[in-house]
């Protein structure tokens, strides 16, 4: 149980100074990249494709893989999809002049 | 017995592999403060990405590759298919489409998690239902409330706001529902011993579906015009959801870079709030707009005040122009006329004129939306102008282009008058020499409210489609210069 304790703690810990970070960055970012912001980071939240990896791949439990599966094809299609779009989005801003 | 890698390299190396992952993810959003360097930026999240999944892959062990890399195959194609063939009009609701995914595979991970650890005989501790709990109600909601928020964007759902009471109250019953479902997991979470489906978590299953149904309930009744907010507050849970998959499985990347994603949604969710000066919970419960407004009080404003243009005069008065500013609205992107905008402006720059856009953050249908539009119609991104950044230079303008936008350039939102805009802060365009309206009619924008910049001495209305209207002066000041 303590270890226990100290472990969501620790995580506790990399929650809130993430969060800190993710505030000073993204209030610089300019409304212009708004958009590619939004599915840049929809991208990252993609992340939860490493949870799905790993239940997915135990094979401990069929229903538990055919969930896992499903996960993945979905955590996929976030993470692909969302750095695809960004990139196409952010190559069309070009600067004016410079 | 483990994978690959795990069998070589001591635990630490996965922790250092996923601080590296985190690394990149902060420096990608770090170049992402500026276009010249936000491609970059981009590539450097996206191979943070790679990094943590690959790692993964081959650190655990994995008893079906197979059914791993089907997986990894069929979303990447999906993904990347989606990508190339979506239309730039179609970004808000592909934007909205893959944020769904992302939240559904967490509430999936998490049930998953849950079956698995009772399939190799462990108990089910109290920290791991409770995070699995709360991860499969923002799972769920997020995706169940992308998907309707991307079938109201893609014209698939009525996008017309509704307010009852009825719906409040299935909102607050769901939400209840899955709340008791989330306590019976923690603390009963054999509830049903032996039983035949007790091994598959029946209580997390019964909070994934009532979170799934309120999640439909609160998207459903919310407006088209306040899908920025939505889609950005989606997004936000999306986040949350993996940062909180994170806790369950105890997984340093998950935490970070879910957290990162939340904080984004949110402060784009609280600017687009800011925006139209209301709150976030008048938006989420307010049901704002959608009745035909006052028709009286529209006669009345409207009145023989109005008075009509024609393309051929416009360019007149753009002749003589030293500075003009166009105002882009949602009626801009449902022409598609960003093209024939864009190539009005670099015309008007080649011949001398000082000219720039003016967009307001809530213009559009998700964050940034026009400036998404008009960088596709290659519009220099330093001709894009924000509201506080433009709003001084109106009196100096000669002329105001307003091409499909209405609430946000409404005068009655500067008088405090108790009308549904009263407060949010608005182009004035009518302190410009000359306004040209385009519009296809005069109905009222998405606050049903009357709009009294169409009535003023200054402003001429330049009825017809935006894309029509914009080639149709293209053409004329083509000719009109040569």
């Amino acid at each position: 149980m303590a270890t226990e304790l100290s472990a969501f703690v620790t995580n506790l810990t990399l929650f809130v100074l993430a969060a800190f970070v993710g505030y000073e960055i993204i209030t610089k970012i300019p409304t212009n990249l708004h958009t590619p912001l939004m599915s840049g980071a929809n991208a990252i939240s993609g992340i939860t494709l490493l949870g799905s990896v790993v239940v997915a791949g135990a094979g401990e439990n069929t229903l538990a893989t055919a969930l896992g599966f499903l996960a993945v094809v979905m955590a996929t299609i976030n993470v692909v999809g969302g750095y695809l779009v960004s990139h196409f989005m952010l190559d069309q801003f070009r600067g004016g002049g410079n | 017995m483990a994978g690959v890698l795990a069998q070589y390299l001591p635990p630490a190396a996965l922790q250092l592999a996923y601080l590296i992952a985190g690394i990149l993810f902060i420096q990608g959003l770090r170049d992402m403060t500026h276009p010249r360097t936000a491609t970059r930026g981009n590539q450097i999240s996206a191979a943070g990405m790679f990094l943590a999944v690959v790692v993964t892959a081959l650190w655990f062990d994995i008893l079906s590759p197979l059914i791993l890399g089907a997986g990894l195959l069929v979303g990447g194609g999906i993904g990347v298919w989606l990508a190339v063939t979506v239309e730039t009009t179609e970004m808000p609701q592909l934007v909205g489409l893959f944020n769904g995914f992302g939240g559904g595979a967490s509430a999936l991970v998490a049930g998953a998690e849950l079956i698995d650890v009772l399939a190799v005989g462990d108990s089910l501790t109290i920290g791991l239902t409770a995070t699995a709990a709360i991860a499969g109600i923002i799972g769920s909601v997020t995706f169940w409330g992308s998907l309707v928020a991307a079938g109201k964007l893609h014209g698939l759902v009525g996008d017309s706001p509704v307010s009852t009471n009825v719906g409040h109250a299935i909102k607050v019953l769901f939400l209840g529902a899955a709340v008791v479902a989330g306590l019976v997991l923690v603390i009963q979470p054999d509830a049903l011993g032996n039983a035949p489906m007790a091994s598959w978590v029946p209580s997390y299953w019964v909070l994934v579906a009532a979170a799934s149904i309120l999640g439909i309930f609160l998207v459903v009744p919310i407006g088209g015009a306040d899908m920025p907010v939505v889609i950005a507050l989606l997004n936000s849970y999306s986040g949350l959801a993996a940062a909180t998959t994170g806790f369950v499985l105890g997984n340093t990347a998950l935490i970070i870079a879910g957290t990162l994603v939340g904080a984004s949604g949110l402060i784009l969710t609280v600017i687009m709030c800011e925006s139209m000066n209301r709150s976030l919970t008048n938006v989420l419960f307010g049901g704002l707009g959608g009745d035909d407004g006052d028709s009286e009080e529209m006669e009345d404003i409207y009145e023989g005040n109005i008075q009509e243009t024609s393309p051929e005069e416009v360019v007149m008065l753009l002749e003589t122009a030293d500075r003009v500013v166009v105002v882009p609205g949602y009626g801009m992107a449902v022409a598609q006329a960003q093209h024939a905008v864009a190539e009005l402006v670099e015309l008007l720059d080649e011949h001398g004129v000082d000219v720039e856009f003016g967009i307001h953050p809530v213009a559009g249908r998700m964050p940034g939306h026009m400036n998404a539009l008009l960088a596709e119609a290659d519009v220099p991104y330093d001709k894009m102008r924000e509201l506080e950044e433009v709003n001084p230079t109106f009196s100096q303008t000669d002329v105001a282009i307003v091409c499909g936008a209405n609430d946000v350039v409404n005068p009655r939102a500067n008088e405090d008058d108790g009308s549904p805009i009263s407060g949010m802060p608005v182009l004035n365009v009518a302190e410009a020499n000359t306004v040209i309206v385009n519009k296809r009619s005069l109905s009222p924008g998405f606050s049903g409210i009357p709009n009294p910049l169409f009535a003023r001495d200054n402003t001429s209305m330049l009825f017809g489609d935006a894309k029509e209207s914009m080639q149709d002066l293209v053409n004329d000041y083509k000719e009109a210069t040569d």
